[in-house]
Protein backbone atom coordinates (compact mmCIF):
# COMPACT_ATOMS: atom_id res chain seq x y z
CA UNK A 1 0.00 0.00 0.00
CA UNK A 2 1.45 3.29 -1.23
CA UNK A 3 -1.16 5.22 1.16
CA UNK A 4 0.72 4.45 4.86
CA UNK A 5 1.48 8.04 6.80
CA UNK A 6 -1.68 9.34 7.29
CA UNK A 7 -2.55 13.19 6.43
CA UNK A 8 -5.37 13.42 7.87
CA UNK A 9 -6.28 11.26 10.97
CA UNK A 10 -10.16 11.69 12.68
CA UNK A 11 -10.19 9.34 14.88
CA UNK A 12 -13.90 8.68 17.01
CA UNK A 13 -15.33 11.88 16.30
CA UNK A 14 -19.03 12.58 16.90
CA UNK A 15 -21.01 15.81 16.41
CA UNK A 16 -24.56 16.98 17.48
CA UNK A 17 -26.54 19.34 16.39
CA UNK A 18 -29.92 19.83 18.78
CA UNK A 19 -30.72 16.36 19.46
CA UNK A 20 -30.02 15.04 16.18
CA UNK A 21 -26.72 12.87 16.01
CA UNK A 22 -24.84 13.83 12.92
CA UNK A 23 -21.91 11.92 13.27
CA UNK A 24 -21.23 9.05 15.77
CA UNK A 25 -17.76 8.00 16.77
CA UNK A 26 -16.51 7.81 12.80
CA UNK A 27 -13.24 7.58 12.28
CA UNK A 28 -11.54 8.58 9.00
CA UNK A 29 -8.16 8.82 7.14
CA UNK A 30 -6.46 9.98 4.32
CA UNK A 31 -3.15 9.04 3.23
CA UNK A 32 -1.05 11.27 1.19
CA UNK A 33 -1.37 11.45 -2.28
CA UNK A 34 -4.54 9.20 -1.92
CA UNK A 35 -7.95 10.22 -3.00
CA UNK A 36 -10.80 8.81 -0.69
CA UNK A 37 -14.67 9.03 -2.11
CA UNK A 38 -17.03 9.32 0.81
CA UNK A 39 -20.27 7.80 -0.24
CA UNK A 40 -23.63 7.31 1.73
CA UNK A 41 -27.28 8.71 1.02
CA UNK A 42 -28.49 11.83 2.49
CA UNK A 43 -28.43 12.72 5.77
CA UNK A 44 -25.30 10.09 6.39
CA UNK A 45 -23.37 12.36 7.56
CA UNK A 46 -21.22 13.45 4.18
CA UNK A 47 -21.49 16.62 5.03
CA UNK A 48 -21.52 17.54 8.47
CA UNK A 49 -17.75 15.65 8.03
CA UNK A 50 -16.81 18.26 5.26
CA UNK A 51 -17.78 20.63 7.62
CA UNK A 52 -15.49 19.42 10.04
CA UNK A 53 -12.49 18.94 8.23
CA UNK A 54 -13.15 22.34 6.37
CA UNK A 55 -13.09 24.30 9.87
CA UNK A 56 -16.89 25.67 9.34
CA UNK A 57 -18.03 23.57 12.03
CA UNK A 58 -16.33 21.68 15.18
CA UNK A 59 -16.62 18.27 16.16
CA UNK A 60 -18.14 17.78 19.84
CA UNK A 61 -15.65 15.17 20.88
CA UNK A 62 -12.89 12.72 19.59
CA UNK A 63 -9.75 13.80 18.21
CA UNK A 64 -8.32 15.52 14.96
CA UNK A 65 -4.62 15.24 13.51
CA UNK A 66 -2.94 16.39 10.55
CA UNK A 67 0.20 15.55 9.50
CA UNK A 68 1.15 13.37 12.97
CA UNK A 69 0.08 17.17 14.66
CA UNK A 70 -2.52 17.16 16.49
CA UNK A 71 -4.95 19.75 16.42
CA UNK A 72 -7.60 21.07 18.87
CA UNK A 73 -10.79 20.72 18.33
CA UNK A 74 -12.76 23.97 19.30
CA UNK A 75 -10.57 26.07 18.12
CA UNK A 76 -10.29 24.65 14.32
CA UNK A 77 -11.39 27.16 11.68
CA UNK A 78 -11.65 27.80 8.22
CA UNK A 79 -8.56 29.65 8.35
CA UNK A 80 -6.65 27.15 10.80
CA UNK A 81 -7.88 24.56 7.99
CA UNK A 82 -6.36 26.94 4.95
CA UNK A 83 -2.85 27.09 7.41
CA UNK A 84 -3.14 23.47 7.15
CA UNK A 85 -3.31 22.95 3.87
CA UNK A 86 -7.08 21.64 3.69
CA UNK A 87 -9.20 23.65 1.20
CA UNK A 88 -12.58 22.57 0.25
CA UNK A 89 -14.51 22.96 -3.12
CA UNK A 90 -17.72 23.45 -2.29
CA UNK A 91 -20.56 22.73 -5.38
CA UNK A 92 -22.34 26.24 -5.39
CA UNK A 93 -20.83 28.60 -3.19
CA UNK A 94 -17.83 28.01 -4.30
CA UNK A 95 -17.04 31.29 -6.42
CA UNK A 96 -19.18 34.55 -6.91
CA UNK A 97 -20.45 35.32 -9.77
CA UNK A 98 -20.17 39.22 -10.60
CA UNK A 99 -16.77 39.36 -9.05
CA UNK A 100 -13.72 38.76 -11.38
CA UNK A 101 -11.38 36.16 -11.31
CA UNK A 102 -8.55 37.13 -9.61
CA UNK A 103 -10.80 38.63 -6.60
CA UNK A 104 -12.40 35.30 -6.10
CA UNK A 105 -8.95 33.45 -6.60
CA UNK A 106 -7.85 35.21 -3.45
CA UNK A 107 -10.90 36.75 -1.65
CA UNK A 108 -9.86 35.96 2.33
CA UNK A 109 -6.51 36.52 1.91
CA UNK A 110 -5.55 38.97 -0.66
CA UNK A 111 -1.90 39.76 -1.07
CA UNK A 112 -1.16 43.54 0.05
CA UNK A 113 1.33 45.82 -1.20
CA UNK A 114 3.27 47.90 1.15
CA UNK A 115 0.43 50.93 1.77
CA UNK A 116 -1.85 47.54 2.42
CA UNK A 117 -3.70 47.93 -0.33
CA UNK A 118 -4.62 45.08 -2.88
CA UNK A 119 -1.64 43.91 -5.12
CA UNK A 120 -3.85 43.63 -8.12
CA UNK A 121 -1.33 42.72 -10.78
CA UNK A 122 0.40 40.41 -8.49
CA UNK A 123 -3.22 38.46 -8.20
CA UNK A 124 -3.77 39.11 -12.00
CA UNK A 125 -0.76 37.30 -12.37
CA UNK A 126 -1.07 34.52 -10.54
CA UNK A 127 -4.43 33.77 -11.94
CA UNK A 128 -3.49 33.91 -15.30
CA UNK A 129 -1.23 31.25 -14.38
CA UNK A 130 -4.13 29.18 -12.57
CA UNK A 131 -6.25 29.52 -16.54
CA UNK A 132 -3.64 28.79 -18.10
CA UNK A 133 -1.72 26.04 -16.36
CA UNK A 134 -3.99 24.45 -14.40
CA UNK A 135 -7.00 24.89 -16.35
CA UNK A 136 -5.44 24.53 -19.73
CA UNK A 137 -7.59 28.11 -21.12
CA UNK A 138 -4.99 29.58 -23.26
CA UNK A 139 -5.39 32.85 -25.59
CA UNK A 140 -7.76 35.46 -25.25
CA UNK A 141 -11.14 33.66 -23.92
CA UNK A 142 -11.00 34.01 -20.58
CA UNK A 143 -8.94 36.61 -18.86
CA UNK A 144 -7.96 37.64 -15.15
CA UNK A 145 -10.68 40.54 -14.68
CA UNK A 146 -13.56 38.58 -16.54
CA UNK A 147 -16.46 37.83 -14.11
CA UNK A 148 -17.11 34.18 -13.12
CA UNK A 149 -20.57 34.28 -14.90
CA UNK A 150 -18.72 33.91 -18.03
CA UNK A 151 -17.33 30.48 -17.08
CA UNK A 152 -19.35 26.95 -17.35
CA UNK A 153 -20.09 25.26 -14.50
CA UNK A 154 -17.31 22.71 -15.20
CA UNK A 155 -14.38 25.70 -15.73
CA UNK A 156 -15.95 27.22 -12.07
CA UNK A 157 -14.91 24.12 -10.68
CA UNK A 158 -11.54 23.94 -12.12
CA UNK A 159 -10.74 27.56 -10.80
CA UNK A 160 -12.14 26.48 -7.50
CA UNK A 161 -9.76 23.48 -7.72
CA UNK A 162 -6.83 25.50 -9.03
CA UNK A 163 -7.27 28.10 -6.41
CA UNK A 164 -6.90 24.92 -3.88
CA UNK A 165 -3.77 23.62 -5.70
CA UNK A 166 -2.17 27.39 -6.05
CA UNK A 167 -2.53 27.87 -2.57
CA UNK A 168 -0.54 24.46 -1.88
CA UNK A 169 -3.17 22.33 -0.44
CA UNK A 170 -1.79 19.04 0.43
CA UNK A 171 -5.99 18.02 0.73
CA UNK A 172 -8.64 19.16 -1.06
CA UNK A 173 -12.08 18.15 -0.35
CA UNK A 174 -14.61 18.16 -3.24
CA UNK A 175 -18.36 18.75 -1.90
CA UNK A 176 -20.29 16.89 -4.91
CA UNK A 177 -18.10 19.11 -7.05
CA UNK A 178 -19.79 17.28 -10.35
CA UNK A 179 -23.78 17.64 -9.45
CA UNK A 180 -25.93 19.67 -11.79
CA UNK A 181 -23.16 19.59 -14.55
CA UNK A 182 -23.46 18.48 -18.14
CA UNK A 183 -21.28 15.01 -19.61
CA UNK A 184 -18.53 17.13 -20.87
CA UNK A 185 -18.21 19.70 -18.00
CA UNK A 186 -18.00 16.57 -15.38
CA UNK A 187 -15.69 14.96 -17.59
CA UNK A 188 -13.46 18.18 -17.34
CA UNK A 189 -13.32 18.72 -13.73
CA UNK A 190 -12.43 14.46 -13.24
CA UNK A 191 -9.70 15.76 -15.25
CA UNK A 192 -8.60 18.28 -12.70
CA UNK A 193 -8.97 15.62 -10.10
CA UNK A 194 -6.63 13.57 -11.70
CA UNK A 195 -4.38 16.09 -11.88
CA UNK A 196 -4.36 16.44 -7.72
CA UNK A 197 -3.16 12.81 -7.99
CA UNK A 198 -0.39 13.82 -10.26
CA UNK A 199 0.42 16.77 -8.26
CA UNK A 200 1.57 14.15 -5.52
CA UNK A 201 -2.01 16.00 -3.10
CA UNK A 202 -4.31 14.24 -1.52
CA UNK A 203 -8.43 15.16 -2.08
CA UNK A 204 -11.79 13.65 -0.55
CA UNK A 205 -14.42 13.17 -2.95
CA UNK A 206 -18.22 13.72 -2.38
CA UNK A 207 -20.88 12.81 -4.70
CA UNK A 208 -24.14 10.74 -5.25
CA UNK A 209 -22.79 9.64 -8.61
CA UNK A 210 -21.55 6.14 -7.80
CA UNK A 211 -19.82 5.92 -11.09
CA UNK A 212 -18.12 9.53 -10.48
CA UNK A 213 -16.74 8.50 -7.58
CA UNK A 214 -15.59 4.99 -8.75
CA UNK A 215 -13.76 6.40 -11.67
CA UNK A 216 -11.78 9.07 -9.73
CA UNK A 217 -11.20 7.29 -6.24
CA UNK A 218 -8.44 4.55 -4.84
CA UNK A 219 -10.77 3.87 -1.75
CA UNK A 220 -14.27 4.18 -0.43
CA UNK A 221 -15.64 5.01 2.78
CA UNK A 222 -19.37 4.49 3.06
CA UNK A 223 -21.47 6.40 5.65
CA UNK A 224 -24.77 5.56 7.53
CA UNK A 225 -26.75 7.39 9.91
CA UNK A 226 -23.36 9.21 11.17
CA UNK A 227 -21.37 5.87 11.26
CA UNK A 228 -18.96 4.86 9.09
CA UNK A 229 -20.12 1.44 7.89
CA UNK A 230 -17.62 0.14 5.36
CA UNK A 231 -14.10 0.83 3.84
CA UNK A 232 -13.08 -0.27 0.43
CA UNK A 233 -10.53 -0.20 -1.78
CA UNK A 234 -11.13 0.35 -5.27
CA UNK A 235 -9.30 -3.26 -6.25
CA UNK A 236 -11.73 -5.16 -3.65
CA UNK A 237 -15.35 -3.54 -5.19
CA UNK A 238 -16.29 -3.47 -9.14
CA UNK A 239 -18.48 -0.34 -9.73
CA UNK A 240 -22.23 -2.60 -9.64
CA UNK A 241 -20.97 -3.88 -6.60
CA UNK A 242 -20.62 -0.50 -4.47
CA UNK A 243 -23.88 0.89 -6.09
CA UNK A 244 -26.23 -2.24 -4.79
CA UNK A 245 -23.90 -1.59 -1.65
CA UNK A 246 -25.08 1.77 -1.64
CA UNK A 247 -28.67 0.88 -2.74
CA UNK A 248 -29.35 -1.70 0.16
CA UNK A 249 -28.34 0.98 2.77
CA UNK A 250 -30.58 3.17 1.22
CA UNK A 251 -33.60 0.65 1.17
CA UNK A 252 -32.73 -0.90 4.23
CA UNK A 253 -34.34 -0.85 8.03
CA UNK A 254 -32.47 -3.57 8.87
CA UNK A 255 -29.14 -3.52 10.22
CA UNK A 256 -26.17 -2.22 7.74
CA UNK A 257 -23.67 -5.11 8.50
CA UNK A 258 -26.28 -7.45 6.78
CA UNK A 259 -26.64 -5.50 3.82
CA UNK A 260 -22.40 -5.39 3.76
CA UNK A 261 -22.38 -8.74 3.12
CA UNK A 262 -24.58 -9.04 0.43
CA UNK A 263 -22.83 -6.38 -1.34
CA UNK A 264 -19.66 -7.18 -0.89
CA UNK A 265 -20.48 -10.64 -2.78
CA UNK A 266 -21.41 -9.63 -5.78
CA UNK B 1 -11.00 43.55 -29.07
CA UNK B 2 -9.25 45.36 -26.50
CA UNK B 3 -10.97 48.70 -26.93
CA UNK B 4 -14.26 46.26 -27.25
CA UNK B 5 -13.08 44.71 -23.80
CA UNK B 6 -12.45 47.78 -22.13
CA UNK B 7 -15.46 49.40 -23.40
CA UNK B 8 -17.74 46.82 -22.67
CA UNK B 9 -16.12 47.10 -18.57
CA UNK B 10 -16.61 50.16 -18.65
CA UNK B 11 -20.00 50.77 -20.29
CA UNK B 12 -21.71 52.01 -16.99
CA UNK B 13 -19.07 54.82 -16.03
CA UNK B 14 -19.05 55.45 -19.91
CA UNK B 15 -22.48 55.47 -20.20
CA UNK B 16 -23.14 57.77 -17.29
CA UNK B 17 -19.84 60.19 -18.31
CA UNK B 18 -22.17 60.75 -21.39
CA UNK B 19 -25.65 61.35 -19.54
CA UNK B 20 -23.48 64.22 -17.62
CA UNK B 21 -22.36 66.02 -21.07
CA UNK B 22 -25.21 65.16 -22.91
CA UNK B 23 -26.96 67.61 -19.78
CA UNK B 24 -24.50 70.47 -19.43
CA UNK B 25 -24.63 70.51 -23.88
CA UNK B 26 -27.79 70.98 -23.29
CA UNK B 27 -28.21 73.61 -20.66
CA UNK B 28 -25.60 75.08 -22.47
CA UNK B 29 -28.02 75.86 -25.29
CA UNK B 30 -31.23 76.58 -23.46
CA UNK B 31 -29.24 79.16 -21.48
CA UNK B 32 -26.31 79.96 -22.51
CA UNK B 33 -25.82 82.94 -20.10
CA UNK B 34 -25.47 80.52 -16.77
CA UNK B 35 -24.47 77.36 -18.20
CA UNK B 36 -21.15 79.31 -20.31
CA UNK B 37 -20.32 81.22 -17.20
CA UNK B 38 -18.52 80.18 -13.77
CA UNK B 39 -20.77 81.52 -11.50
CA UNK B 40 -22.89 77.89 -11.83
CA UNK B 41 -20.43 75.83 -11.72
CA UNK B 42 -18.63 77.56 -8.16
CA UNK B 43 -22.29 77.58 -7.00
CA UNK B 44 -22.65 73.70 -8.19
CA UNK B 45 -19.20 73.50 -5.92
CA UNK B 46 -20.36 74.06 -2.86
CA UNK B 47 -23.80 72.26 -2.51
CA UNK B 48 -22.88 68.88 -4.58
CA UNK B 49 -20.72 67.70 -2.62
CA UNK B 50 -23.22 66.93 0.46
CA UNK B 51 -25.15 64.88 -2.09
CA UNK B 52 -22.41 63.14 -3.75
CA UNK B 53 -20.51 62.46 -0.20
CA UNK B 54 -23.65 61.06 0.95
CA UNK B 55 -24.90 59.17 -2.24
CA UNK B 56 -20.78 57.65 -1.89
CA UNK B 57 -21.75 56.28 1.36
CA UNK B 58 -24.95 54.68 0.61
CA UNK B 59 -22.89 53.43 -2.09
CA UNK B 60 -21.01 50.91 -0.06
CA UNK B 61 -24.30 49.63 1.89
CA UNK B 62 -25.87 48.99 -1.49
CA UNK B 63 -23.09 47.37 -3.08
CA UNK B 64 -23.58 45.15 0.05
CA UNK B 65 -26.54 44.45 -0.47
CA UNK B 66 -28.29 46.32 2.23
CA UNK B 67 -30.15 49.22 2.70
CA UNK B 68 -29.96 52.12 4.60
CA UNK B 69 -32.53 55.15 5.18
CA UNK B 70 -31.81 56.12 8.35
CA UNK B 71 -28.65 58.53 6.88
CA UNK B 72 -30.89 62.08 6.69
CA UNK B 73 -32.52 61.38 10.70
CA UNK B 74 -28.50 60.75 11.36
CA UNK B 75 -28.09 63.58 10.16
CA UNK B 76 -30.47 66.01 12.12
CA UNK B 77 -29.28 64.21 15.44
CA UNK B 78 -25.24 64.30 14.95
CA UNK B 79 -25.79 67.77 13.40
CA UNK B 80 -27.74 68.92 16.36
CA UNK B 81 -25.16 66.81 18.64
CA UNK B 82 -22.74 69.68 16.73
CA UNK B 83 -24.63 72.59 17.11
CA UNK B 84 -24.97 72.32 21.11
CA UNK B 85 -21.80 70.91 21.73
CA UNK B 86 -19.89 73.69 20.08
CA UNK B 87 -23.08 76.61 21.43
CA UNK B 88 -22.00 75.03 24.83
CA UNK B 89 -18.26 74.88 24.69
CA UNK B 90 -17.30 77.26 21.95
CA UNK B 91 -15.17 74.68 20.32
CA UNK B 92 -16.39 73.63 16.78
CA UNK B 93 -13.09 70.89 17.09
CA UNK B 94 -14.82 69.45 20.18
CA UNK B 95 -18.12 69.76 18.30
CA UNK B 96 -17.03 67.75 15.52
CA UNK B 97 -15.66 65.07 18.04
CA UNK B 98 -18.98 64.79 19.00
CA UNK B 99 -21.36 64.43 16.10
CA UNK B 100 -19.07 62.33 14.30
CA UNK B 101 -19.19 59.78 17.69
CA UNK B 102 -22.68 60.33 17.56
CA UNK B 103 -22.94 59.30 14.02
CA UNK B 104 -21.15 56.14 14.44
CA UNK B 105 -22.96 55.11 17.61
CA UNK B 106 -26.31 55.77 15.44
CA UNK B 107 -24.49 53.78 12.85
CA UNK B 108 -23.25 50.97 15.11
CA UNK B 109 -27.21 50.67 16.51
CA UNK B 110 -28.37 50.26 12.85
CA UNK B 111 -25.54 47.32 12.37
CA UNK B 112 -26.54 45.59 15.74
CA UNK B 113 -29.66 45.84 14.77
CA UNK B 114 -29.37 44.04 11.59
CA UNK B 115 -26.66 41.43 12.34
CA UNK B 116 -27.11 41.03 15.75
CA UNK B 117 -31.14 40.67 15.94
CA UNK B 118 -31.07 39.89 12.11
CA UNK B 119 -33.74 42.32 11.45
CA UNK B 120 -33.18 43.04 7.41
CA UNK B 121 -31.76 46.81 7.07
CA UNK B 122 -34.63 48.25 5.43
CA UNK B 123 -36.95 47.47 7.99
CA UNK B 124 -34.56 48.81 10.90
CA UNK B 125 -33.62 51.51 9.21
CA UNK B 126 -37.57 52.20 8.98
CA UNK B 127 -37.47 52.18 12.32
CA UNK B 128 -33.81 53.94 13.45
CA UNK B 129 -35.17 56.55 10.95
CA UNK B 130 -37.85 57.72 13.34
CA UNK B 131 -36.20 56.81 16.53
CA UNK B 132 -32.65 59.54 15.51
CA UNK B 133 -34.93 61.98 14.16
CA UNK B 134 -37.33 61.80 16.99
CA UNK B 135 -34.44 62.13 19.63
CA UNK B 136 -33.20 65.27 17.84
CA UNK B 137 -36.24 67.01 17.97
CA UNK B 138 -37.29 65.81 21.39
CA UNK B 139 -33.65 66.92 22.60
CA UNK B 140 -33.53 70.18 20.43
CA UNK B 141 -37.52 71.40 21.87
CA UNK B 142 -38.16 71.42 18.35
CA UNK B 143 -36.19 74.18 17.90
CA UNK B 144 -33.71 75.36 15.16
CA UNK B 145 -29.94 76.22 16.88
CA UNK B 146 -28.56 79.11 15.00
CA UNK B 147 -24.55 79.14 15.43
CA UNK B 148 -23.46 82.20 13.37
CA UNK B 149 -20.29 82.51 15.77
CA UNK B 150 -19.20 79.63 13.80
CA UNK B 151 -18.27 81.56 10.93
CA UNK B 152 -15.15 82.97 12.97
CA UNK B 153 -13.38 79.99 13.55
CA UNK B 154 -10.46 77.80 11.53
CA UNK B 155 -12.67 74.94 11.44
CA UNK B 156 -14.89 77.00 9.41
CA UNK B 157 -12.36 77.94 7.09
CA UNK B 158 -11.09 74.30 6.74
CA UNK B 159 -13.87 72.51 6.17
CA UNK B 160 -16.18 75.21 3.99
CA UNK B 161 -14.19 78.03 3.61
CA UNK B 162 -13.25 79.33 -0.07
CA UNK B 163 -10.10 78.20 -1.58
CA UNK B 164 -8.18 81.65 -3.31
CA UNK B 165 -11.59 83.09 -2.59
CA UNK B 166 -13.59 81.05 -5.55
CA UNK B 167 -13.47 77.00 -4.68
CA UNK B 168 -15.50 76.15 -1.87
CA UNK B 169 -13.45 74.05 0.84
CA UNK B 170 -15.98 70.79 0.94
CA UNK B 171 -15.18 70.03 -2.82
CA UNK B 172 -11.83 69.21 -2.12
CA UNK B 173 -12.81 67.62 1.30
CA UNK B 174 -15.10 65.96 -1.17
CA UNK B 175 -12.80 65.31 -3.79
CA UNK B 176 -10.21 63.73 -1.36
CA UNK B 177 -13.19 61.29 -0.11
CA UNK B 178 -13.77 59.94 -2.81
CA UNK B 179 -10.41 58.94 -3.78
CA UNK B 180 -10.34 57.21 -0.28
CA UNK B 181 -13.68 55.44 -0.92
CA UNK B 182 -12.63 54.15 -4.23
CA UNK B 183 -9.23 52.93 -2.90
CA UNK B 184 -11.33 51.45 0.00
CA UNK B 185 -14.04 49.72 -2.38
CA UNK B 186 -11.83 48.74 -5.13
CA UNK B 187 -8.25 48.05 -3.71
CA UNK B 188 -8.89 47.40 0.06
CA UNK B 189 -9.39 44.31 1.60
CA UNK B 190 -12.65 45.70 3.38
CA UNK B 191 -14.18 47.06 -0.35
CA UNK B 192 -13.79 43.32 -1.09
CA UNK B 193 -15.19 41.72 1.39
CA UNK B 194 -18.14 44.25 1.11
CA UNK B 195 -18.54 43.22 -2.97
CA UNK B 196 -18.41 39.51 -1.76
CA UNK B 197 -20.98 40.01 1.03
CA UNK B 198 -23.01 41.57 -1.49
CA UNK B 199 -22.80 39.21 -4.15
CA UNK B 200 -23.59 36.16 -2.23
CA UNK B 201 -23.14 36.57 1.59
CA UNK B 202 -23.18 32.31 2.11
CA UNK B 203 -19.94 32.46 -0.35
CA UNK B 204 -17.96 34.99 1.40
CA UNK B 205 -19.00 33.13 4.63
CA UNK B 206 -17.37 30.01 3.11
CA UNK B 207 -14.05 31.87 1.56
CA UNK B 208 -13.27 32.85 5.53
CA UNK B 209 -14.97 36.69 5.01
CA UNK B 210 -15.86 37.88 9.02
CA UNK B 211 -19.05 38.27 7.41
CA UNK B 212 -20.81 39.86 11.23
CA UNK B 213 -17.76 42.58 11.71
CA UNK B 214 -18.04 43.67 7.87
CA UNK B 215 -21.79 44.84 8.07
CA UNK B 216 -21.77 46.03 11.31
CA UNK B 217 -18.57 48.22 10.39
CA UNK B 218 -20.49 49.11 7.30
CA UNK B 219 -23.35 50.54 9.37
CA UNK B 220 -21.24 52.33 11.68
CA UNK B 221 -19.39 54.03 8.94
CA UNK B 222 -22.48 55.33 6.88
CA UNK B 223 -22.87 56.82 10.10
CA UNK B 224 -20.02 58.48 10.27
CA UNK B 225 -20.44 59.72 6.92
CA UNK B 226 -23.59 61.12 7.70
CA UNK B 227 -22.29 63.13 10.60
CA UNK B 228 -19.41 64.14 8.76
CA UNK B 229 -22.52 65.77 5.65
CA UNK B 230 -24.29 67.03 8.64
CA UNK B 231 -21.06 68.85 10.12
CA UNK B 232 -20.43 70.33 6.55
CA UNK B 233 -23.83 71.46 6.15
CA UNK B 234 -24.17 73.02 9.49
CA UNK B 235 -20.79 75.11 9.33
CA UNK B 236 -21.78 76.41 5.32
CA UNK B 237 -25.39 77.41 6.30
CA UNK B 238 -24.43 78.31 10.06
CA UNK B 239 -27.75 76.91 11.43
CA UNK B 240 -29.30 73.75 12.83
CA UNK B 241 -33.02 72.83 11.75
CA UNK B 242 -35.30 69.89 12.59
CA UNK B 243 -35.63 68.68 9.67
CA UNK B 244 -32.22 68.43 8.25
CA UNK B 245 -31.24 66.19 5.97
CA UNK B 246 -34.83 65.45 4.98
CA UNK B 247 -34.38 66.29 1.36
CA UNK B 248 -31.36 64.48 0.75
CA UNK B 249 -33.11 60.94 0.90
CA UNK B 250 -34.27 60.80 -2.41
CA UNK B 251 -31.65 62.95 -4.47
CA UNK B 252 -29.46 60.55 -2.42
CA UNK B 253 -30.85 57.20 -3.57
CA UNK B 254 -31.47 58.71 -7.19
CA UNK B 255 -27.47 59.45 -7.33
CA UNK B 256 -26.29 56.06 -6.32
CA UNK B 257 -28.89 54.31 -8.93
CA UNK B 258 -27.68 56.77 -12.07
CA UNK B 259 -24.41 55.70 -11.37
CA UNK B 260 -25.10 52.28 -12.27
CA UNK B 261 -25.31 50.47 -8.79
CA UNK B 262 -26.72 47.47 -8.99
CA UNK B 263 -29.75 46.90 -6.28
CA UNK B 264 -28.74 43.41 -6.41
CA UNK B 265 -25.33 43.93 -4.63
CA UNK B 266 -21.99 43.13 -5.75
CA UNK B 267 -21.39 45.77 -8.07
CA UNK B 268 -21.07 49.49 -7.70
CA UNK B 269 -18.80 52.63 -8.73
CA UNK B 270 -17.86 55.43 -7.00
CA UNK B 271 -16.81 57.42 -10.32
CA UNK B 272 -20.43 56.41 -11.44
CA UNK B 273 -22.10 57.49 -8.27
CA UNK B 274 -20.59 60.75 -8.00
CA UNK B 275 -21.07 61.54 -11.44
CA UNK B 276 -24.68 60.70 -10.78
CA UNK B 277 -24.89 62.80 -7.81
CA UNK B 278 -23.67 65.37 -10.28
CA UNK B 279 -25.95 65.34 -12.71
CA UNK B 280 -28.82 64.87 -9.62
CA UNK B 281 -27.12 68.41 -8.47
CA UNK B 282 -26.95 69.94 -11.78
CA UNK B 283 -30.87 69.73 -12.85
CA UNK B 284 -32.72 72.10 -10.98
CA UNK B 285 -30.35 74.79 -11.91
CA UNK B 286 -30.36 73.98 -15.06
CA UNK B 287 -34.27 73.34 -15.56
CA UNK B 288 -35.05 76.60 -13.80
CA UNK B 289 -32.29 78.78 -15.86
CA UNK B 290 -33.86 77.10 -19.19
CA UNK B 291 -36.40 79.10 -17.88
CA UNK B 292 -38.74 76.01 -16.94
CA UNK B 293 -40.55 76.97 -13.71
CA UNK B 294 -39.56 75.13 -10.68
CA UNK B 295 -42.45 72.56 -11.27
CA UNK B 296 -40.61 70.90 -14.03
CA UNK B 297 -37.39 69.69 -12.00
CA UNK B 298 -39.45 66.54 -10.41
CA UNK B 299 -40.43 65.37 -13.90
CA UNK B 300 -36.78 65.90 -15.31
CA UNK B 301 -35.03 64.02 -12.17
CA UNK B 302 -37.91 61.79 -13.07
CA UNK B 303 -37.13 61.08 -16.70
CA UNK B 304 -33.32 61.02 -16.08
CA UNK B 305 -33.71 58.65 -13.69
CA UNK B 306 -36.19 56.56 -14.99
CA UNK B 307 -34.27 56.33 -18.40
CA UNK B 308 -31.22 55.51 -16.84
CA UNK B 309 -32.02 52.95 -14.92
CA UNK B 310 -33.75 51.38 -17.75
CA UNK B 311 -30.61 51.73 -20.43
CA UNK B 312 -28.58 49.15 -17.23
CA UNK B 313 -31.31 47.15 -16.72
CA UNK B 314 -31.41 46.11 -20.54
CA UNK B 315 -27.55 46.16 -21.10
CA UNK B 316 -27.65 43.37 -18.13
CA UNK B 317 -30.68 41.67 -19.33
CA UNK B 318 -29.13 41.46 -23.43
CA UNK B 319 -25.22 40.26 -21.90
CA UNK B 320 -26.92 37.67 -20.06
CA UNK B 321 -28.96 36.24 -22.80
Amino acid sequence: MPHTTPLIELRHISKRFGSVVALEDVSFRLGSNEIVGLLGDNGAGKSSLVKILSGVEQADSGSFSVNDTSVALKSYSVKMARKLGIETVYQERALCENQPLWRNVFVGRHKRNRFGLIDVAYERQATETILKEFMGLRGAGVSADACVAVLSGGERQGLAIGRAMYFAASAVILDEPTTALSLTEVSKVLQFIQQIRKAGRSAVFISHNMRHVYEACDRFVILDRGRVVQELNKGDITLEGLSSLLTGLACGATPANEHMESGEGE
Amino acid sequence: MQAATILRRYSIQIGVTCILLALVALFMVLSPKTFLASRIYISFLSTIPFTTLLAVGLTFCIVSGEMDISFPAVMALSGLIFAMVFKATGSPLLGLIACLATGMVAGLGNGVLVVGFGVPSIIATIGTQFLWRGLAVVLADGLARNIVDVRDTWIHSLFVGRLWDVIPAQAIWCLLLCVAAWLILNRHVYGDSLLFIGDNIRTARMTGVSVSRERILLFAGMGLISAFVSFLICLEMANWWPTMGEGYMLLVFASVFIGGTSVFGGKGTIYGTAIGSIIIGIIEAGVISSGLSGFWTRLVYGMIIVISVSIYALTLKTRRE
